[in-house]
């Protein structure tokens, strides 16, 4: 049994689990249960990659199973990682963990709102462990249906018109990701032995115009989950209206599947177009980055400016993707786990704030650092890992992306480049902006006097986000490395010369 | 006698019915119209049976059957329509086809 | 040779220091946080100190002048083969300079903050965040390469903004902090664009090959420019502009006013000794560059320091906020420190600029950080900030009055105090490069006398006021940094920096130059005589000179408008003008657009629905009409 196969196989038994609890408090403790085996599993599989590798392993995919599934067409049940799935799994892990103790009171349809949860974590664990291209946009679909259900049945606000939004949009992607991910497959092979198969698909040589014409429907297709400009705005409406684990999810990892797919996928099977087509999205991304953080600015829902502020930092995902050096990509990376973490604590302490004071508006509140000092404390963490101050993981992500996108040396990425450092300072703006009205200053409604500061399952959710946030940050390198090594072989072939 | 008939003569009488029936089957709007246009329909479609027959295989009698198990079947028809005529009109107070459209959505 | 790999725990003391008080320091109690802090803050400057005396007498100078060592370094990213950020520990004559200085001022203000900050909520916070600043800067001053030293920078940026919006629920300290965090930010931003180029052009982060002398590391920016300037002058501007935010140099001053909403304590140790000191030392450290590299750029970097000393001291003499007044002379102090910088040449006596501005920092730091606490243990009598609430102090608090008579005549630069050596120095430098800067210094030196003079008296002499409570003498714990500070004041001026702090690390021998000594030294009394007739006594002089100055005094009553300009350009332009339509565009524009979309297909699925109306009849009609269509095209194409 391969140690990857448990990441899909314990939310199952999770979920049968949570069918056949009886109480409210049994269906969270298995929730939690299940959650934490699969955080052991991660960690158990991060320290077995290292193990794998040290051994001098050198291959692209460890772990790697292949099960056939369905003959006719070739598809398989394909399994493996590298040092970024794992990381990226890790990181799955983690958020999942905290997003299910955040969502400890949730009472109403407990156990559906539990198994959604968890079947979306399922999707995402499973795109990330997939090799053949088929389970990868199946998992993508498990993980994103799931969202309508969460938004539209726990969510707040219009809900339903949020949750309509975010679900059509998506599955738009999905179909341009399907007309792409059929056009790579009917270019596999030229003797008709079709595969979904990545790794063999990267050994062709599919035709220039060929890439040139499926390139921009997976990129866009995993675009559009990654929000780029201007396919972003389901990001507000979807997160304002979502519960908070959600958002958690939704904003820490699920967005980050399309950054890994657009690598994954779009880039790493058709470097060549990825080449000539990179400038467009280049200039999509700068604009999201930018705009991003402006739009923040101006923002009065707390989840709005985070929600922006996605848009912002997960537009710096993919262009550092676009970067295509190592340096930058490896930035793009460390800046998906960090605005991985970085996020969920955002929306996991927007949902405790929302929860005490019943509102979301950042000019109705303030002074709150005097009654809720434990989650005023981590906000501010919070902030300023996401303004990039070094020793928490922004900086690093940040650093990265900017050194390696200065590599290169034509003149159109450095102004790209010069426009996109400048974020940092409007990033610091707006969240000083956000801890200042909300947390700074003189309470402005007494009722806010008597709020109680975090519980138990509160602390220990972010808790352990700040713990990660800081642990890359202070100490990025076997990360960084650990992607940086595994990044190679997509490196090779975006620069080799066809 | 009957041989001394051109064919053409049965199948304009019969394609002037069907097109009688087919035109006020489109356009009327009261159900028993409309199911007597059927009935046209029908009965046009019983000549074209007993001619052919007649003419192409004298020494056979299928069309002629076929032909009446049609006029037996449109007789059931008719009664299990006009079954449903008198409930309709029962609950909408008429049978004009377009005021009934209570289940179209 | 001295194995110093125990100076990686200078840092690293503080750093312990503030996750303790951080994590735990609700559960303490105040007091036993501030000694705690202090306790540790007092290892690491005899730390300092021992290194010090190591460095420059024990391992002492070979040869070829002072070396720098590094004395630890570890990995701790790495961006390519080449580009690897290092942190460690680097020692040459101006980190270990600075770490005593830091350290020192550091520990005073530690003191003196155990008796300040007595009874204010969120004691432990304070120090914790002291010693979150200490080890921000320490780790700044030891950085081996310029990205370490960028990290830290944010870092102490991050301190500073911690410590100004310390009371945090006062909107006016709150506001405070978010300047000064932005400011510096946009600065950064130039400072790190500027390692961008740097780097990618040599291809290393490292202090040790960017200033090692020969310069061929440079030789790949040579042909590369831009507008007309040299790549390597533009990173180097970029660079200082970090620095000149850090050193809130014009036109990045403004956030150091508006900084002393923080506790007085921080004002000495941040505002005034250590963190503005930054941008000195950045330009000083990497002086080797632009000296030999770009030499158009050291001469902006003099101009602006030339501009911000005498803009700023030009200000300091209208303001009645005496941590204000203190605020703008500190800007006026540093513009000397960076002038020194610009009109410094390398090597020998030449050299004597970038000597004299490193003597100039230590010195100011010393009498700066004595002002300050001077100031504080004033506010902590009267409670007010306001110059005209005060008058005739000296007969309650003794011991503050004659420390902070030390560091007045220390700063106004007369013999035998510390200021007046360094700032000697400092205007050699400038009469043999730039005479210009020269005589804008005079000058400067002139209006800071008077400045100085005109607190001085305002505070200790004039009227006899009022006073709502009596005020008294702060305890010990307050006034013991001012006397061990005075006495370093004092003591200061005699240290040997030509032998020990020079551009090339040879000594050289200096000589007080009595032609621009004497001149100087009148020049300050000359101010601190009009100082004296103005405000020794009550009188109503002052305010006839400023009204008949007119549109001048109330300019620079309000510091030329440049808060006013600021907040202009960020509230009018960039929230108004750029972002409220991005996020209108967002909302309608984008977001309509797909909402459109979504309506659209709506509508048109309504308009399809219609085509299923459920009528028999109208099936029929599409039926019949088709079969006829369809036998009349048979019917006339199989003819």
């Amino acid at each position: 049994m391969n140690i990857l196969s448990l990441f899909v196989l314990i939310p199952v038994l999770t979920i049968i689990g949570i069918i056949l609890s009886r109480s409210h408090n049994m269906v969270r403790w298995v929730a939690l249960a299940g959650m934490f085996a699969q955080l052991v599993t991660a960690v158990v599989l991060l320290f077995a990659y290292f193990a794998v590798r040290n051994a001098g392993n050198t291959d692209a995919m460890v772990f790697y199973q292949d099960v056939e599934w369905f003959k006719t067409l070739n598809i398989h049940y394909c399994i493996g990682v590298d040092g970024i799935s794992v990381a990226m799994i890790m990181l799955t892990g983690i958020v999942v963990i905290t997003g299910i103790l955040a969502s400890w009171e949730v009472t109403y349809l407990q156990k559906e709102f539990f198994i959604s949860l968890i079947l979306l974590a399922t999707g995402v664990f499973g795109f990330f462990i997939s090799i053949d291209l088929f389970t990868m946009f199946l998992f993508y679909e498990v993980a994103v249906i799931p969202m309508y259900l969460l938004i539209g049945i726990w969510g707040t606000g219009p809900k339903e018109y949020s949750a309509m939004k975010l679900t059509l949009m998506l599955m738009g992607g999905s179909a341009l990701l399907m007309v792409g991910l059929l056009g790579l497959y009917f270019n596999s092979s030229t003797d008709g032995h079709y595969t979904f198969n990545l790794l063999e698909i990267a050994k062709v040589h599919i035709p220039t115009n060929l890439q040139m014409f499926f390139f921009p429907f997976l990129f866009l297709g995993f675009g559009v989950l990654g929000a780029l400009f201007p396919f972003h705005t389901w990001s507000p409406d979807g997160h304002a209206s979502a519960p908070t684990a959600v958002s958690m999810l939704h904003a820490g990892v699920l967005m980050k599947l399309g950054g890994y797919g657009c690598f994954r996928v779009a880039m790493y099977l058709l470097p060549e177009a990825a080449h000539e087509l990179g400038w467009i999205f280049i200039i999509l991304t700068t604009i999201s980055v930018v705009y991003g953080a402006f739009g923040a600015i101006w923002q009065k829902d707390l989840k709005y400016i985070n929600a922006y502020s996605s848009v912002s930092h997960c537009g710096l995902v993919i262009w550092g993707l676009l970067m295509m050096n190592k340096t930058a990509m490896d930035g793009a990376i460390l800046q998906m786990i960090s605005h991985g973490l970085m996020t969920a604590l955002f929306f996991a302490l927007i949902g405790m704030i929302y929860g005490r004071t019943h509102t979301r508006m950042v000019d109705k509140m303030g002074g709150l650092m005097k009654v809720i000092p434990f989650l005023s404390v981590v906000y501010v963490i919070a902030g300023l890992a996401s303004l990039g101050l070094p020793g928490l993981s922004g900086f690093v992500a940040e650093m990265t992306i900017f050194v390696g996108a200065f590599q290169n040396p034509d003149l159109f990425h450095r102004v790209a480049t010069i426009i996109v450092v400048s974020s940092i300072v409007v990033t610091a703006v707006y969240i000083l902006k956000v801890v200042g009205g909300l947390l700074f200053g003189p309470i402005k409604n007494d009722e806010y006097l008597s709020l109680k500061d975090a519980k138990w399952f509160e602390k220990l959710s972010v808790g352990t986000l700040v713990i990660a946030v800081a642990g890359v940050g202070i100490a990025p390198l076997w990360l960084s490395n650990t992607i940086m090594d595994s990044l190679t072989p997509i490196v090779e072939r975006l620069s080799q010369v066809w | 006698m009957i041989q001394d008939i051109p064919i053409q003569y049965f199948l304009i009488v019969s394609t002037t019915m069907f097109f009688i029936g087919v035109c006020g089957f489109i356009i009327r709007r009261n159900l028993i119209t409309m199911l007597m246009a059927i009935e046209l329909i029908l009965n046009a479609v019983n000549i074209n049976f007993v001619v052919f027959n007649k003419f192409l295989f004298p020494h056979q009698l299928q069309g002629h059957f076929f032909a009446l198990i049609v006029v037996a079947i449109a007789a059931a028809e008719a009664s299990v329509a006009i079954a449903l005529f008198i409930n309709i009109y029962r609950r909408f107070t008429n049978i004009e086809v377009e005021n009934i459209s209570e289940m179209k959505y | 040779m001295t194995n110093y790999a125990y100076t990686i725990w200078i840092p690293l003391i503080p750093v312990f220091m503030f996750l303790i008080l951080g994590l735990f320091g609700m559960k303490m109690k105040g007091s036993l946080a501030g000694i705690l802090g202090t306790l540790g803050l007092l290892t690491i400057t005899v730390l300092s100190y021992f290194t010090a005396y190591l460095y420059f007498f024990k391992t002492g100078e070979p040869e070829g002048g002072f070396q720098a060592i590094t004395a630890y370094n570890i990995e701790w990213l790495a961006f390519t083969d080449t580009l690897r950020i290092h942190m460690g520990v680097l020692l040459d004559p101006i980190s270990v300079m600075m770490l005593v200085v830091i350290t020192t001022v550091s520990l005073m203000v530690h003191i003196y903050s155990i008796g300040y900050m007595k009874g204010e909520q969120g004691f432990q916070r304070f120090f914790a965040f002291l010693s979150l600043f200490t080890f921000s800067m320490l780790g700044l001053v030891i950085a081996t390469n310029i990205f370490q030293m960028y990290i830290f920078w944010e870092l102490v940026g991050v301190s500073s903004f911690l410590l100004i919006g310390f009371y945090y629920q006062k909107p006016s300290a709150v506001a405070a902090s978010k300047k000064a965090f932005i400011v510096t930010r946009f600065a950064d931003f130039g400072f790190l664009v500027g390692i961008l180029i740097v780097s990618y052009f040599t291809g290393t982060f490292d202090f040790d090959l960017l200033t090692s002398g020969d310069g061929n590391i440079f030789q790949t920016i040579g042909a590369a420019s831009f507008m007309g300037v040299s790549a390597i002058t533009w990173a180097l501007l970029l660079i200082f502009m970090g620095g000149a935010g850090k050193s809130a140099l014009f036109p990045f001053h403004i956030w150091l006013p508006d900084a002393m909403e923080g506790p007085t304590p921080v004002s000495a140790l941040i505002h005034a000794a250590t963190m503005v000191v930054a941008g000195v030392y950045l330009v000083a450290r990497m002086f080797v560059v632009f000296h030999f590299q770009a030499p158009g750029a050291l001469e902006v970097v003099g101009y602006v320091g030339a501009f911000t000393s005498l803009f700023a001291a030009v200000i300091a003499c209208t303001q009645f906020d005496i941590k204000r007044i203190l605020a703008f002379s500190t800007l006026s102090q540093i513009g000397y420190m960076i002038l020194a910088l610009g009109v410094s040449e390398y090597g020998d006596e030449a050299g004597v600029g970038y000597m004299a501005s490193m003597f100039h920092l230590f010195t100011h730091a010393m009498f700066k950080a004595l002002l300050f606490l001077g100031a504080g243990s004033i506010i902590h009598a009267v409670h007010n900030n306001d110059l005209r609430n005060m008058g005739n102090l000296r007969k309650y608090m003794p011991i503050t009055f004659i420390t902070f008579a030390i560091a007045w005549l220390a700063i106004c630069g007369i013999p035998p105090f510390a200021g007046f050596w360094s700032k000697d120095e400092i205007l050699v430098a400038a009469f043999e490069k730039n005479k210009l800067i020269f005589f804008s210094s005079v000058f400067v030196a002139g209006l800071t006398a008077f400045y100085m003079s005109r607190l001085f008296f305002s505070v200790f002499f004039g009227k006899k006021q009022h006073y709502h409570h009596e005020p008294h003498e702060s305890p010990l714990v307050m006034t013991f940094p001012l006397m061990f500070l005075a006495l370093a004041s004092i003591v200061a001026g005699f240290v040997p920096f030509h032998d020990l702090i020079t551009s090339d690390g040879k000594s050289f021998e200096t000589h007080l130059n009595y032609s621009i000594a004497i001149p100087s030294v009148a020049i300050a009394v000359l101010g601190m005589f009009i100082a004296f007739l103005l405000y020794y006594k009550e009188s109503k002089v002052p305010d006839k000179i400023s009204k008949s100055l007119g549109i001048f005094y109330t300019a620079t009553l309000n510091k030329f408008y440049f808060d006013e300009i600021y907040l202009f350009v960020t509230r009018k332009i960039l929230f108004n003008c750029v972002s409220q339509p991005i996020a209108w565009f967002d909302r309608h524009v984008i977001d309509g657009f797909m909402n459109s979309i979504a309506w659209a297909i709506q509508k048109s699925s309504f308009k399809m629905r219609d085509l299923q109306s459920g009528q028999v009849q109208q099936y029929a009609f599409v039926f019949v009409s088709g079969a006829i269509i369809l036998v009349l095209c048979f019917a006339y194409w199989l003819n």
